[in-house]
Protein backbone atom coordinates (compact mmCIF):
# COMPACT_ATOMS: atom_id res chain seq x y z
CA UNK A 1 0.00 0.00 0.00
CA UNK A 2 2.87 2.16 0.63
CA UNK A 3 4.90 1.81 -2.58
CA UNK A 4 1.30 2.48 -4.39
CA UNK A 5 1.09 5.97 -2.46
CA UNK A 6 4.20 6.26 -3.57
CA UNK A 7 3.83 5.11 -7.19
CA UNK A 8 1.08 7.60 -7.12
CA UNK A 9 2.78 10.71 -5.60
CA UNK A 10 5.77 10.55 -8.39
CA UNK A 11 3.11 9.91 -11.25
CA UNK A 12 1.30 13.29 -10.02
CA UNK A 13 4.47 15.13 -10.17
CA UNK A 14 4.87 13.88 -13.54
CA UNK A 15 2.01 14.97 -15.28
CA UNK A 16 2.24 18.45 -13.38
CA UNK A 17 5.37 18.79 -14.87
CA UNK A 18 3.79 18.05 -18.29
CA UNK A 19 0.73 19.49 -17.77
CA UNK A 20 1.89 23.31 -16.54
CA UNK A 21 4.44 23.40 -19.66
CA UNK A 22 1.65 23.17 -21.55
CA UNK A 23 -0.84 26.05 -19.87
CA UNK A 24 1.84 28.28 -20.33
CA UNK A 25 2.50 27.33 -23.20
CA UNK A 26 -1.16 27.33 -24.55
CA UNK A 27 -0.93 30.92 -23.20
CA UNK A 28 1.98 31.83 -25.44
CA UNK A 29 0.90 30.14 -28.86
CA UNK A 30 -2.31 33.00 -28.25
CA UNK A 31 -0.62 35.62 -28.61
CA UNK A 32 1.38 34.26 -30.88
CA UNK A 33 -1.56 33.52 -33.21
CA UNK A 34 -2.60 36.97 -32.94
CA UNK A 35 0.86 38.30 -33.63
CA UNK A 36 1.08 36.31 -36.73
CA UNK A 37 -2.32 37.66 -37.63
CA UNK A 38 -1.53 41.07 -36.93
CA UNK A 39 1.68 40.86 -39.24
CA UNK A 40 -0.27 39.67 -42.26
CA UNK A 41 -2.60 42.42 -41.96
CA UNK A 42 -0.31 45.03 -41.30
CA UNK A 43 -0.93 45.70 -37.61
CA UNK A 44 1.14 45.67 -34.53
CA UNK A 45 -1.13 42.74 -32.64
CA UNK A 46 -0.90 42.52 -28.81
CA UNK A 47 2.50 44.50 -28.35
CA UNK A 48 2.02 46.94 -24.79
CA UNK A 49 1.89 44.32 -22.13
CA UNK A 50 5.30 43.13 -21.00
CA UNK A 51 8.21 42.82 -23.49
CA UNK A 52 6.82 42.10 -27.13
CA UNK A 53 3.34 42.23 -25.73
CA UNK A 54 4.01 38.26 -24.24
CA UNK A 55 1.83 38.71 -21.28
CA UNK A 56 -1.15 39.60 -23.00
CA UNK A 57 -2.68 36.47 -22.44
CA UNK A 58 -2.02 36.42 -18.68
CA UNK A 59 -3.44 40.13 -18.17
CA UNK A 60 -6.70 38.41 -20.23
CA UNK A 61 -6.91 35.80 -18.09
CA UNK A 62 -6.71 37.97 -15.21
CA UNK A 63 -9.60 40.00 -16.60
CA UNK A 64 -11.42 36.14 -17.27
CA UNK A 65 -11.16 35.54 -14.22
CA UNK A 66 -12.81 38.73 -12.58
CA UNK A 67 -15.61 38.63 -14.90
CA UNK A 68 -18.83 37.38 -13.57
CA UNK A 69 -19.59 34.02 -14.85
CA UNK A 70 -23.50 34.40 -16.04
CA UNK A 71 -25.79 31.39 -15.94
CA UNK A 72 -28.45 31.96 -18.05
CA UNK A 73 -32.06 31.33 -15.82
CA UNK A 74 -33.48 28.86 -18.87
CA UNK A 75 -30.60 26.87 -19.09
CA UNK A 76 -29.75 23.16 -18.38
CA UNK A 77 -27.34 24.48 -15.14
CA UNK A 78 -25.71 21.50 -14.46
CA UNK A 79 -24.91 20.44 -18.13
CA UNK A 80 -23.83 24.13 -18.77
CA UNK A 81 -21.09 24.23 -16.28
CA UNK A 82 -19.85 20.83 -17.45
CA UNK A 83 -19.32 22.10 -20.83
CA UNK A 84 -15.88 23.99 -20.66
CA UNK A 85 -14.87 21.84 -17.77
CA UNK A 86 -14.95 18.46 -20.45
CA UNK A 87 -13.94 20.61 -23.32
CA UNK A 88 -10.38 21.78 -21.16
CA UNK A 89 -9.86 18.43 -19.58
CA UNK A 90 -9.92 16.06 -22.68
CA UNK A 91 -7.70 18.24 -24.37
CA UNK A 92 -5.15 18.44 -21.48
CA UNK A 93 -5.63 14.40 -20.81
CA UNK A 94 -4.16 13.68 -24.64
CA UNK A 95 -0.92 15.13 -23.92
CA UNK A 96 0.03 12.16 -21.51
CA UNK A 97 0.73 10.09 -25.00
CA UNK A 98 2.62 12.36 -26.60
CA UNK A 99 6.57 11.00 -26.85
CA UNK A 100 8.92 14.36 -26.45
CA UNK A 101 11.81 12.06 -26.42
CA UNK A 102 13.34 9.04 -26.28
CA UNK A 103 11.61 7.50 -22.59
CA UNK A 104 10.51 10.91 -22.54
CA UNK A 105 6.84 10.22 -22.09
CA UNK A 106 4.59 10.24 -19.42
CA UNK A 107 2.03 7.17 -20.68
CA UNK A 108 4.14 4.62 -22.83
CA UNK A 109 0.83 2.91 -24.02
CA UNK A 110 0.54 0.23 -26.99
CA UNK A 111 -2.22 2.15 -28.85
CA UNK A 112 -0.98 5.48 -28.09
CA UNK A 113 -2.40 6.85 -31.56
CA UNK A 114 -5.87 5.40 -31.20
CA UNK A 115 -5.73 7.38 -27.69
CA UNK A 116 -5.10 10.25 -29.16
CA UNK A 117 -7.71 9.68 -31.59
CA UNK A 118 -10.76 8.64 -29.39
CA UNK A 119 -9.94 11.87 -26.67
CA UNK A 120 -9.76 13.55 -30.02
CA UNK A 121 -12.88 12.49 -31.04
CA UNK A 122 -14.42 12.74 -27.20
CA UNK A 123 -14.24 16.51 -27.60
CA UNK A 124 -17.17 17.08 -29.94
CA UNK A 125 -19.06 16.90 -26.66
CA UNK A 126 -18.04 19.99 -25.36
CA UNK A 127 -19.12 21.80 -27.82
CA UNK A 128 -22.54 19.74 -28.43
CA UNK A 129 -23.38 20.42 -24.47
CA UNK A 130 -22.75 23.38 -23.87
CA UNK A 131 -24.82 24.17 -27.37
CA UNK A 132 -27.57 22.31 -26.15
CA UNK A 133 -27.55 23.36 -22.14
CA UNK A 134 -27.22 26.75 -23.57
CA UNK A 135 -30.88 26.58 -24.40
CA UNK A 136 -30.75 29.33 -27.55
CA UNK A 137 -30.85 29.01 -31.05
CA UNK A 138 -27.66 30.05 -32.08
CA UNK A 139 -25.03 27.59 -29.96
CA UNK A 140 -27.97 24.72 -30.53
CA UNK A 141 -27.27 25.71 -34.29
CA UNK A 142 -23.62 25.93 -33.75
CA UNK A 143 -23.37 22.76 -31.38
CA UNK A 144 -25.10 20.94 -34.33
CA UNK A 145 -22.99 22.33 -37.12
CA UNK A 146 -19.83 21.19 -34.72
CA UNK A 147 -20.86 17.76 -34.25
CA UNK A 148 -21.57 17.65 -38.31
CA UNK A 149 -18.58 19.10 -39.10
CA UNK A 150 -16.24 16.75 -36.40
CA UNK A 151 -17.90 13.51 -37.38
CA UNK A 152 -17.11 14.29 -40.96
CA UNK A 153 -13.62 15.05 -40.71
CA UNK A 154 -12.95 12.28 -38.14
CA UNK A 155 -13.43 9.61 -40.91
CA UNK A 156 -10.85 11.26 -43.22
CA UNK A 157 -8.35 11.71 -40.02
CA UNK A 158 -8.68 8.01 -38.89
CA UNK A 159 -7.88 6.87 -42.49
CA UNK A 160 -5.33 8.72 -42.58
CA UNK A 161 -3.61 7.69 -39.57
CA UNK A 162 -4.32 3.86 -41.78
CA UNK A 163 -1.26 4.99 -44.07
CA UNK A 164 1.17 5.94 -41.27
CA UNK A 165 0.21 2.52 -39.15
CA UNK A 166 0.93 0.86 -42.30
CA UNK A 167 4.01 2.40 -42.53
CA UNK A 168 4.58 1.58 -38.79
CA UNK A 169 3.27 -1.80 -37.91
CA UNK A 170 2.59 -0.62 -34.25
CA UNK A 171 -0.05 2.18 -32.94
CA UNK A 172 2.60 3.24 -30.87
CA UNK A 173 3.97 6.53 -30.79
CA UNK A 174 7.14 6.10 -29.44
CA UNK A 175 7.36 3.19 -32.92
CA UNK A 176 5.84 5.82 -34.98
CA UNK A 177 8.70 8.60 -34.32
CA UNK A 178 11.80 5.62 -34.13
CA UNK A 179 10.10 4.06 -37.74
CA UNK A 180 10.94 7.70 -39.19
CA UNK A 181 14.49 7.38 -38.37
CA UNK A 182 15.91 6.87 -42.42
CA UNK A 183 12.90 9.05 -43.87
CA UNK A 184 10.32 11.33 -42.35
CA UNK A 185 6.73 9.80 -43.40
CA UNK A 186 6.04 13.46 -44.90
CA UNK A 187 7.94 12.63 -48.10
CA UNK A 188 6.25 9.20 -48.70
CA UNK A 189 3.44 10.54 -47.53
CA UNK A 190 2.99 14.33 -48.95
CA UNK A 191 -0.69 14.21 -50.07
CA UNK A 192 -1.82 12.61 -46.33
CA UNK A 193 0.26 15.44 -44.84
CA UNK A 194 -1.51 17.99 -46.76
CA UNK A 195 -4.98 16.54 -46.11
CA UNK A 196 -4.35 15.96 -42.28
CA UNK A 197 -3.32 19.61 -42.13
CA UNK A 198 -6.77 20.72 -43.41
CA UNK A 199 -8.70 18.13 -41.98
CA UNK A 200 -6.98 19.11 -38.35
CA UNK A 201 -8.21 22.37 -39.41
CA UNK A 202 -11.74 21.35 -39.47
CA UNK A 203 -11.60 19.10 -36.57
CA UNK A 204 -10.49 22.19 -34.39
CA UNK A 205 -13.01 24.45 -35.93
CA UNK A 206 -10.42 26.69 -37.12
CA UNK A 207 -10.86 29.21 -40.08
CA UNK A 208 -11.34 28.63 -43.04
CA UNK A 209 -13.59 26.08 -41.44
CA UNK A 210 -14.96 28.02 -37.89
CA UNK A 211 -18.42 27.61 -38.96
CA UNK A 212 -19.82 26.32 -35.35
CA UNK A 213 -18.63 30.44 -34.39
CA UNK A 214 -19.17 32.33 -37.50
CA UNK A 215 -19.63 35.44 -35.88
CA UNK A 216 -21.53 36.71 -39.26
CA UNK A 217 -24.57 34.57 -38.76
CA UNK A 218 -24.47 32.75 -35.39
CA UNK A 219 -22.88 35.29 -32.77
CA UNK A 220 -20.08 33.37 -31.36
CA UNK A 221 -22.00 29.54 -31.88
CA UNK A 222 -21.44 27.58 -28.85
CA UNK A 223 -20.14 29.95 -26.77
CA UNK A 224 -22.44 32.98 -26.86
CA UNK A 225 -24.21 32.71 -24.10
CA UNK A 226 -20.95 31.92 -21.95
CA UNK A 227 -19.04 34.43 -20.36
CA UNK A 228 -16.22 34.85 -17.52
CA UNK A 229 -13.90 31.98 -17.06
CA UNK A 230 -16.18 29.31 -18.58
CA UNK A 231 -15.52 30.61 -21.92
CA UNK A 232 -12.23 31.52 -21.25
CA UNK A 233 -12.01 27.50 -20.23
CA UNK A 234 -13.30 26.78 -23.79
CA UNK A 235 -11.00 29.24 -25.44
CA UNK A 236 -8.10 27.57 -23.40
CA UNK A 237 -9.20 23.86 -24.24
CA UNK A 238 -9.45 24.99 -28.27
CA UNK A 239 -5.81 26.12 -28.26
CA UNK A 240 -4.81 23.42 -26.54
CA UNK A 241 -6.69 21.04 -28.76
CA UNK A 242 -4.68 23.08 -31.70
CA UNK A 243 -1.54 22.30 -30.26
CA UNK A 244 -2.38 18.62 -29.74
CA UNK A 245 -2.93 18.61 -33.49
CA UNK A 246 0.14 20.12 -34.06
CA UNK A 247 1.80 17.96 -32.41
CA UNK A 248 -0.09 15.01 -33.89
CA UNK A 249 0.98 15.93 -37.48
CA UNK A 250 4.83 16.25 -35.72
CA UNK A 251 4.94 12.92 -34.60
CA UNK A 252 2.81 11.57 -37.41
CA UNK A 253 4.46 12.48 -40.79
CA UNK A 254 7.56 14.89 -39.16
CA UNK A 255 9.51 12.68 -37.29
CA UNK A 256 8.55 13.70 -33.63
CA UNK A 257 11.91 14.46 -31.37
CA UNK A 258 14.21 13.53 -34.28
CA UNK A 259 16.29 15.54 -36.14
CA UNK A 260 16.07 16.74 -40.00
CA UNK A 261 19.53 15.28 -40.30
CA UNK A 262 21.65 12.90 -37.94
CA UNK A 263 25.10 15.07 -37.89
CA UNK A 264 26.76 16.98 -35.07
CA UNK A 265 25.51 20.43 -35.16
CA UNK A 266 21.51 19.36 -35.75
CA UNK A 267 22.19 16.07 -33.29
CA UNK A 268 23.43 17.97 -30.99
CA UNK A 269 19.70 19.82 -29.62
CA UNK A 270 17.80 17.48 -27.69
CA UNK A 271 14.79 15.53 -29.09
CA UNK A 272 12.23 18.02 -26.78
CA UNK A 273 13.39 20.60 -28.77
CA UNK A 274 13.10 19.58 -32.29
CA UNK A 275 9.05 18.26 -31.10
CA UNK A 276 9.28 22.22 -29.48
CA UNK A 277 10.07 23.21 -33.35
CA UNK A 278 7.90 21.16 -35.07
CA UNK A 279 4.95 22.23 -33.32
CA UNK A 280 5.97 25.67 -33.43
CA UNK A 281 6.49 25.28 -37.58
CA UNK A 282 2.55 23.90 -37.98
CA UNK A 283 0.70 26.37 -35.79
CA UNK A 284 2.60 28.88 -37.87
CA UNK A 285 1.02 27.26 -40.47
CA UNK A 286 -2.31 27.10 -38.55
CA UNK A 287 -1.98 30.90 -38.31
CA UNK A 288 -1.14 32.07 -41.60
CA UNK A 289 -4.28 29.97 -42.36
CA UNK A 290 -6.33 31.53 -40.37
CA UNK A 291 -5.10 34.98 -41.71
CA UNK A 292 -5.25 34.54 -45.50
CA UNK A 293 -8.33 32.33 -46.49
CA UNK A 294 -12.10 33.34 -46.35
CA UNK A 295 -14.59 30.72 -44.55
CA UNK A 296 -16.40 28.06 -46.32
CA UNK A 297 -20.00 27.58 -46.89
CA UNK A 298 -21.13 24.94 -45.37
CA UNK A 299 -21.81 22.52 -48.44
CA UNK A 300 -18.59 22.86 -49.44
CA UNK A 301 -17.35 21.91 -46.29
CA UNK A 302 -19.63 19.36 -46.70
CA UNK A 303 -18.09 17.88 -49.69
CA UNK A 304 -14.58 19.10 -49.09
CA UNK A 305 -15.11 16.03 -46.28
CA UNK A 306 -16.72 13.36 -47.81
CA UNK A 307 -16.47 13.39 -51.51
CA UNK A 308 -13.01 14.44 -52.17
CA UNK A 309 -10.95 14.00 -48.81
CA UNK A 310 -12.54 10.50 -48.02
CA UNK A 311 -12.17 8.87 -51.30
CA UNK A 312 -8.95 9.95 -51.80
CA UNK A 313 -7.26 8.90 -48.34
CA UNK A 314 -9.17 5.50 -49.14
CA UNK A 315 -7.45 5.26 -52.63
CA UNK A 316 -4.25 6.18 -51.07
CA UNK A 317 -4.20 3.38 -48.84
CA UNK A 318 -5.12 0.82 -51.08
CA UNK A 319 -1.62 2.29 -53.01
CA UNK A 320 0.06 2.27 -49.96
CA UNK A 321 -0.89 -1.23 -48.95
CA UNK A 322 0.16 -2.03 -52.33
CA UNK A 323 3.54 -0.39 -52.99
CA UNK A 324 4.42 -2.12 -49.45
CA UNK A 325 3.08 -5.34 -50.35
CA UNK A 326 4.87 -5.55 -53.94
CA UNK A 327 7.86 -4.37 -52.89
CA UNK A 328 7.70 -6.97 -49.62
CA UNK A 329 8.63 -3.37 -47.39
CA UNK A 330 5.64 -4.69 -45.16
CA UNK A 331 6.82 -3.69 -41.26
CA UNK A 332 6.40 -6.66 -38.79
CA UNK A 333 7.59 -9.75 -40.83
CA UNK B 1 -3.27 -5.52 -6.52
CA UNK B 2 -5.88 -4.02 -3.70
CA UNK B 3 -5.51 -0.71 -6.07
CA UNK B 4 -6.62 -2.93 -8.91
CA UNK B 5 -9.51 -3.89 -7.58
CA UNK B 6 -10.28 -0.86 -6.26
CA UNK B 7 -10.45 0.74 -9.46
CA UNK B 8 -12.41 -2.27 -10.64
CA UNK B 9 -15.14 -1.97 -8.27
CA UNK B 10 -15.10 1.96 -8.97
CA UNK B 11 -15.04 1.30 -12.84
CA UNK B 12 -17.89 -1.11 -12.51
CA UNK B 13 -19.99 0.63 -9.97
CA UNK B 14 -19.76 3.64 -12.57
CA UNK B 15 -21.06 1.46 -15.45
CA UNK B 16 -23.93 0.13 -13.14
CA UNK B 17 -25.37 3.24 -12.07
CA UNK B 18 -25.16 5.23 -15.09
CA UNK B 19 -26.72 1.93 -16.70
CA UNK B 20 -29.86 2.52 -14.55
CA UNK B 21 -29.60 6.63 -15.11
CA UNK B 22 -30.39 5.91 -18.35
CA UNK B 23 -33.67 4.12 -18.36
CA UNK B 24 -34.24 5.97 -15.02
CA UNK B 25 -33.77 9.54 -16.21
CA UNK B 26 -36.78 12.05 -17.40
CA UNK B 27 -34.47 14.14 -19.38
CA UNK B 28 -33.49 11.99 -22.74
CA UNK B 29 -30.55 14.07 -23.41
CA UNK B 30 -29.52 13.52 -19.89
CA UNK B 31 -30.43 9.70 -21.13
CA UNK B 32 -27.61 9.90 -23.49
CA UNK B 33 -25.14 11.49 -21.26
CA UNK B 34 -25.66 8.76 -18.92
CA UNK B 35 -25.36 6.27 -21.88
CA UNK B 36 -21.87 7.75 -22.60
CA UNK B 37 -20.53 7.77 -19.08
CA UNK B 38 -21.72 4.09 -19.68
CA UNK B 39 -19.55 2.89 -22.48
CA UNK B 40 -16.47 4.87 -21.36
CA UNK B 41 -16.73 3.40 -17.74
CA UNK B 42 -17.10 -0.27 -19.93
CA UNK B 43 -13.68 0.52 -22.59
CA UNK B 44 -12.15 1.47 -18.64
CA UNK B 45 -12.85 -1.99 -17.50
CA UNK B 46 -11.54 -3.03 -20.93
CA UNK B 47 -8.24 -1.29 -20.99
CA UNK B 48 -8.41 -2.94 -17.13
CA UNK B 49 -8.32 -6.19 -18.00
CA UNK B 50 -5.48 -5.70 -20.77
CA UNK B 51 -7.76 -5.82 -23.74
CA UNK B 52 -6.52 -1.97 -24.87
CA UNK B 53 -7.64 -2.66 -28.51
CA UNK B 54 -10.71 -2.86 -27.49
CA UNK B 55 -11.05 -0.10 -25.20
CA UNK B 56 -10.52 1.81 -27.42
CA UNK B 57 -11.85 0.79 -30.22
CA UNK B 58 -15.04 1.17 -28.31
CA UNK B 59 -14.33 4.51 -27.24
CA UNK B 60 -14.29 5.74 -30.57
CA UNK B 61 -16.89 3.81 -32.03
CA UNK B 62 -19.17 3.87 -30.00
CA UNK B 63 -18.51 7.34 -28.01
CA UNK B 64 -17.30 8.97 -30.70
CA UNK B 65 -19.63 8.39 -33.76
CA UNK B 66 -22.60 6.20 -32.09
CA UNK B 67 -23.34 7.91 -28.99
CA UNK B 68 -22.31 11.51 -30.95
CA UNK B 69 -25.74 10.53 -33.30
CA UNK B 70 -28.00 9.55 -30.99
CA UNK B 71 -27.31 12.74 -29.40
CA UNK B 72 -28.05 14.46 -32.86
CA UNK B 73 -31.46 12.30 -32.80
CA UNK B 74 -32.37 13.18 -29.25
CA UNK B 75 -31.90 16.51 -29.36
CA UNK B 76 -33.93 16.71 -32.26
CA UNK B 77 -36.80 15.66 -30.48
CA UNK B 78 -35.87 17.61 -27.37
CA UNK B 79 -37.02 20.63 -29.49
CA UNK B 80 -40.25 19.15 -29.56
CA UNK B 81 -40.81 18.17 -26.57
CA UNK B 82 -40.71 21.63 -25.52
CA UNK B 83 -43.92 22.57 -27.28
CA UNK B 84 -44.94 19.10 -25.25
CA UNK B 85 -45.66 17.31 -28.77
CA UNK B 86 -43.48 14.20 -27.64
CA UNK B 87 -43.24 11.56 -24.28
CA UNK B 88 -46.29 13.90 -22.77
CA UNK B 89 -47.08 12.54 -19.27
CA UNK B 90 -50.24 11.28 -19.74
CA UNK B 91 -51.57 7.74 -19.87
CA UNK B 92 -51.08 5.91 -23.43
CA UNK B 93 -53.49 3.06 -22.51
CA UNK B 94 -50.12 1.16 -22.00
CA UNK B 95 -49.62 -0.33 -25.94
CA UNK B 96 -45.91 -0.25 -24.91
CA UNK B 97 -45.96 -2.33 -22.21
CA UNK B 98 -46.41 -5.68 -23.91
CA UNK B 99 -43.72 -4.85 -26.75
CA UNK B 100 -41.33 -3.70 -24.10
CA UNK B 101 -42.21 -7.06 -21.89
CA UNK B 102 -41.56 -9.62 -25.39
CA UNK B 103 -38.39 -7.59 -25.74
CA UNK B 104 -36.96 -7.84 -22.46
CA UNK B 105 -38.06 -12.00 -22.22
CA UNK B 106 -36.14 -12.06 -25.54
CA UNK B 107 -33.29 -10.83 -24.17
CA UNK B 108 -33.51 -12.25 -20.74
CA UNK B 109 -33.66 -15.64 -23.31
CA UNK B 110 -30.61 -15.08 -24.66
CA UNK B 111 -28.46 -14.13 -21.51
CA UNK B 112 -29.88 -17.67 -20.47
CA UNK B 113 -27.98 -19.15 -23.78
CA UNK B 114 -24.88 -17.38 -23.86
CA UNK B 115 -24.52 -17.66 -19.57
CA UNK B 116 -25.65 -21.27 -19.74
CA UNK B 117 -23.27 -22.13 -22.44
CA UNK B 118 -20.55 -21.22 -20.96
CA UNK B 119 -21.40 -22.78 -17.68
CA UNK B 120 -21.92 -25.98 -18.71
CA UNK B 121 -19.70 -25.95 -21.51
CA UNK B 122 -16.67 -24.07 -20.08
CA UNK B 123 -13.69 -25.72 -22.63
CA UNK B 124 -15.39 -24.02 -25.28
CA UNK B 125 -12.91 -21.12 -25.44
CA UNK B 126 -9.96 -23.32 -24.99
CA UNK B 127 -11.35 -25.40 -27.83
CA UNK B 128 -10.66 -22.71 -30.51
CA UNK B 129 -7.27 -23.38 -31.66
CA UNK B 130 -6.18 -19.69 -31.13
CA UNK B 131 -2.75 -19.18 -28.62
CA UNK B 132 -2.82 -16.82 -26.81
CA UNK B 133 0.56 -15.37 -25.84
CA UNK B 134 1.86 -12.37 -24.04
CA UNK B 135 4.71 -11.64 -26.38
CA UNK B 136 2.51 -10.20 -28.93
CA UNK B 137 0.64 -6.75 -28.21
CA UNK B 138 -3.23 -7.78 -28.59
CA UNK B 139 -3.68 -5.31 -31.25
CA UNK B 140 -1.60 -7.74 -33.19
CA UNK B 141 -3.12 -10.88 -31.82
CA UNK B 142 -6.43 -9.75 -33.00
CA UNK B 143 -5.61 -8.69 -36.37
CA UNK B 144 -3.52 -12.26 -36.66
CA UNK B 145 -6.99 -14.57 -36.27
CA UNK B 146 -9.65 -11.51 -37.75
CA UNK B 147 -7.69 -11.31 -41.05
CA UNK B 148 -7.08 -15.12 -41.51
CA UNK B 149 -9.44 -17.47 -39.91
CA UNK B 150 -12.12 -15.05 -39.78
CA UNK B 151 -11.42 -13.12 -43.14
CA UNK B 152 -14.90 -13.98 -44.79
CA UNK B 153 -16.89 -13.24 -41.78
CA UNK B 154 -15.47 -9.76 -41.14
CA UNK B 155 -15.90 -9.17 -44.59
CA UNK B 156 -19.21 -10.45 -44.70
CA UNK B 157 -19.94 -7.68 -41.63
CA UNK B 158 -18.46 -5.19 -43.35
CA UNK B 159 -20.24 -5.92 -46.65
CA UNK B 160 -23.55 -6.27 -44.04
CA UNK B 161 -22.82 -2.39 -42.82
CA UNK B 162 -22.37 -0.83 -46.45
CA UNK B 163 -25.68 -2.62 -47.71
CA UNK B 164 -27.26 -0.98 -44.53
CA UNK B 165 -26.02 2.79 -45.12
CA UNK B 166 -26.15 2.47 -48.78
CA UNK B 167 -30.30 1.61 -48.48
CA UNK B 168 -30.02 4.33 -45.79
CA UNK B 169 -29.20 6.79 -48.35
CA UNK B 170 -31.55 5.36 -50.73
CA UNK B 171 -34.46 5.79 -48.72
CA UNK B 172 -33.45 9.33 -47.46
CA UNK B 173 -32.61 10.78 -50.59
CA UNK B 174 -35.56 12.86 -52.34
CA UNK B 175 -34.64 14.48 -55.32
CA UNK B 176 -35.71 18.26 -55.04
CA UNK B 177 -36.32 20.92 -57.78
CA UNK B 178 -34.89 24.02 -58.04
CA UNK B 179 -31.79 23.46 -56.03
CA UNK B 180 -28.98 25.61 -57.21
CA UNK B 181 -25.81 23.26 -57.24
CA UNK B 182 -22.20 24.63 -57.62
CA UNK B 183 -19.81 22.89 -60.65
CA UNK B 184 -16.54 24.15 -60.03
CA UNK B 185 -15.45 22.66 -63.13
CA UNK B 186 -18.08 25.26 -64.80
CA UNK B 187 -17.16 28.04 -62.82
CA UNK B 188 -13.55 27.59 -63.65
CA UNK B 189 -14.12 27.42 -67.14
CA UNK B 190 -16.43 30.24 -68.00
CA UNK B 191 -14.46 32.58 -69.84
CA UNK B 192 -14.51 36.68 -70.86
CA UNK B 193 -16.60 36.13 -74.10
CA UNK B 194 -19.38 34.58 -72.56
CA UNK B 195 -19.34 36.40 -69.62
CA UNK B 196 -19.07 40.26 -70.50
CA UNK B 197 -20.83 41.60 -73.39
CA UNK B 198 -19.76 45.35 -74.37
CA UNK B 199 -23.32 46.62 -75.84
CA UNK B 200 -23.48 50.46 -77.04
CA UNK B 201 -26.00 52.12 -75.32
CA UNK B 202 -27.85 55.41 -76.61
CA UNK B 203 -28.12 58.02 -75.26
CA UNK B 204 -31.46 58.75 -72.98
CA UNK B 205 -32.98 55.34 -73.98
CA UNK B 206 -30.98 52.41 -72.10
CA UNK B 207 -30.22 48.97 -72.82
CA UNK B 208 -32.70 45.95 -73.03
CA UNK B 209 -30.88 42.71 -71.98
CA UNK B 210 -32.63 39.61 -73.31
CA UNK B 211 -32.29 37.28 -69.84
Amino acid sequence: MNSYFSILFTEVYKILFLLVPVLVSVAMIVWLDRRVWAFVQKRRGPNVVGPFGLFQSLADALKYIFKEIIIPASSNKLVFVLAPVVTMTLALISWAVIPFGEDFVLADINVGILYLFAVSSLGVYGIIMGGWASNSKYPFLGAIRSAAQMVSYEVSIGVIIINVLLCVGSLNLSDIVMAQQNLWFVIPLFPMFVIFFISALAETNRPPFDLPEAEAELVAGYQTEYSGMMYAMFWLGEYANILLMCAMGSVLFLGGWLSPIDTFPFNAIPGPFWLIFKILFLFILFALVKATVPRYRYDQLMKLGWKIFLPFSLFYVVLTSSFLLYFDLLPGK
Amino acid sequence: MIAHSVFFYIFSLIAIISAVMVTVSKNTVHSVFFLILDFISISCLFIMIGAEFLGMIMLIVYVGAVAVLFLFVVMMLNVAEQKGQWFSSRWDGGTHIPIGLLVSLIIFFELIIVIGGWKYKPDLLNSLSINISNEITNTRSIGNVLYTDYILLFQISGMILLVAMIGAIVLTYRERAGVKRQSYVKQISRERDEGVDLVEAERNKGVKIDA
